[in-house]
């Protein structure tokens, strides 16, 4: 649940649509058949092209892999910070001065498949802000930001939604 | 994994999938992290885990977690099985020397309105019986040995 007190940049935050992008690069097959053998993913639609054509109507990529598509070059020409997946995260580590930071949930939901040579578009949309908490972490804040992605077709392929909690590690 | 195709009426609430055992290196947790062009050093680097994240070694990251969810679930569907939503909640990180154990248990069958077949199944990622990371995953299997989940587009695919 959204803190009403948040600061009022924040509170106006909630519900926009921020850092729209498009993918840096197409949607590639090495780095599926990488994320398959990361996890020993066997699925011959990953593997077999013909069995990718006969039930997917050509190869996919595992739609787990979505926000792989979006994870920036971790440096590129002219670049003089590293870039910063879901951009609006970290914003909100600075704004609330919170040093660290973990992903508590997460959900996916899937439509349009993804295919290699596909370049997809990207949105975050922060949800909510929650109110000061203390975990076993230490203490900070919850926030949900929701990452919506279409392909070049604007057909929408997924929508991921992620639960972050910020955090300072308390003085023990 | 399953190469024939699983239909929903081989599915009842209350099956069991057959575990999945697997033993955590450091090379699991950097390839998971490479795999989904994560660079953040808690997934590959020690020092900075157990300094700055205050976790006793580097850890498995969240993509990569959906990515063995994925591959676990569609070991039991084979290729026909088409996710159509996971949610998944992580209560403690998994780190290298874990034996981490995937099993699962089907909660729900149904075939929505637009006829397409629906499976929820509720999949736990535990560490000597500790549970680490739940998720809940919904998967659209053929309802008959004609139907194919992944021919579905625009408005007749209701994740």
């Amino acid at each position: 649940m959204t803190d009403t007190t948040l600061p009022a940049d924040v509170a106006t935050a909630i519900g926009q649509v921020q850092y729209e992008q498009t993918g840096e690069f197409p949607v590639e097959r090495g780095y599926i058949w990488t994320s398959c053998a990361s996890v020993e993913n066997g699925n011959p639609l990953f593997w077999d092209d013909t069995i990718a054509d006969q039930i997917t109507d050509g190869p996919i990529s595992p739609p787990t892999m979505l926000s792989v598509w979006f994870r920036p070059h971790h440096w590129s020409p002219g670049r003089t910070e590293p870039a910063l997946p879901l951009q609006v995260h970290f914003d909100l580590k600075a704004r609330f001065e919170l040093p660290e930071a973990i992903m508590s949930d997460n959900t996916i939901v899937f439509y349009e498949p993804v295919r290699p040579g596909d370049v997809l578009g990207t949105r975050q949309i922060l949800r909510s802000v929650s109110e000061p908490k203390t975990t076993k972490l230490g203490t900070g804040r919850f926030w949900v930001i929701d990452v919506e992605y279409v392909n070049q077709r604007d057909e929408l392929v997924g929508v991921e939604s992620y639960t972050g909690f910020g955090y300072r590690r308390d003085e023990t | 994994m399953r190469t024939d195709r699983l239909t929903l009426d081989g599915v009842r609430p209350g099956d069991v999938l057959a575990e999945l055992a697997y033993d955590v290196t450091a090379t699991t947790v950097v390839l998971g992290a490479l795999a989904t062009r994560d660079t953040r050093p808690m997934h590959h680097d020690h020092d900075f885990a157990v300094q700055r994240n205050g976790t006793r070694d580097i850890f498995l990251n969240t993509p990569n977690q959906a990515a063995w969810f994925e591959r676990y679930l569609t070991d039991w569907s084979g290729p026909y099985g088409r996710l159509g939503r996971m949610k998944f909640r992580m209560k403690g990180s998994v780190f290298p020397g874990d034996t981490m154990v995937l099993s699962a248990t089907v909660e729900h069958v149904e075939t929505d309105e637009l006829g397409c077949g629906w499976a929820t199944v509720l999949v736990h990622l535990t560490v000597n019986d500790d549970l680490k990371t739940d998720c809940t995953a919904r998967l659209a299997l053929p309802v008959d040995h004609d139907d194919n989940p992944w021919r579905r587009r625009g408005d007749s695919w209701q994740p």
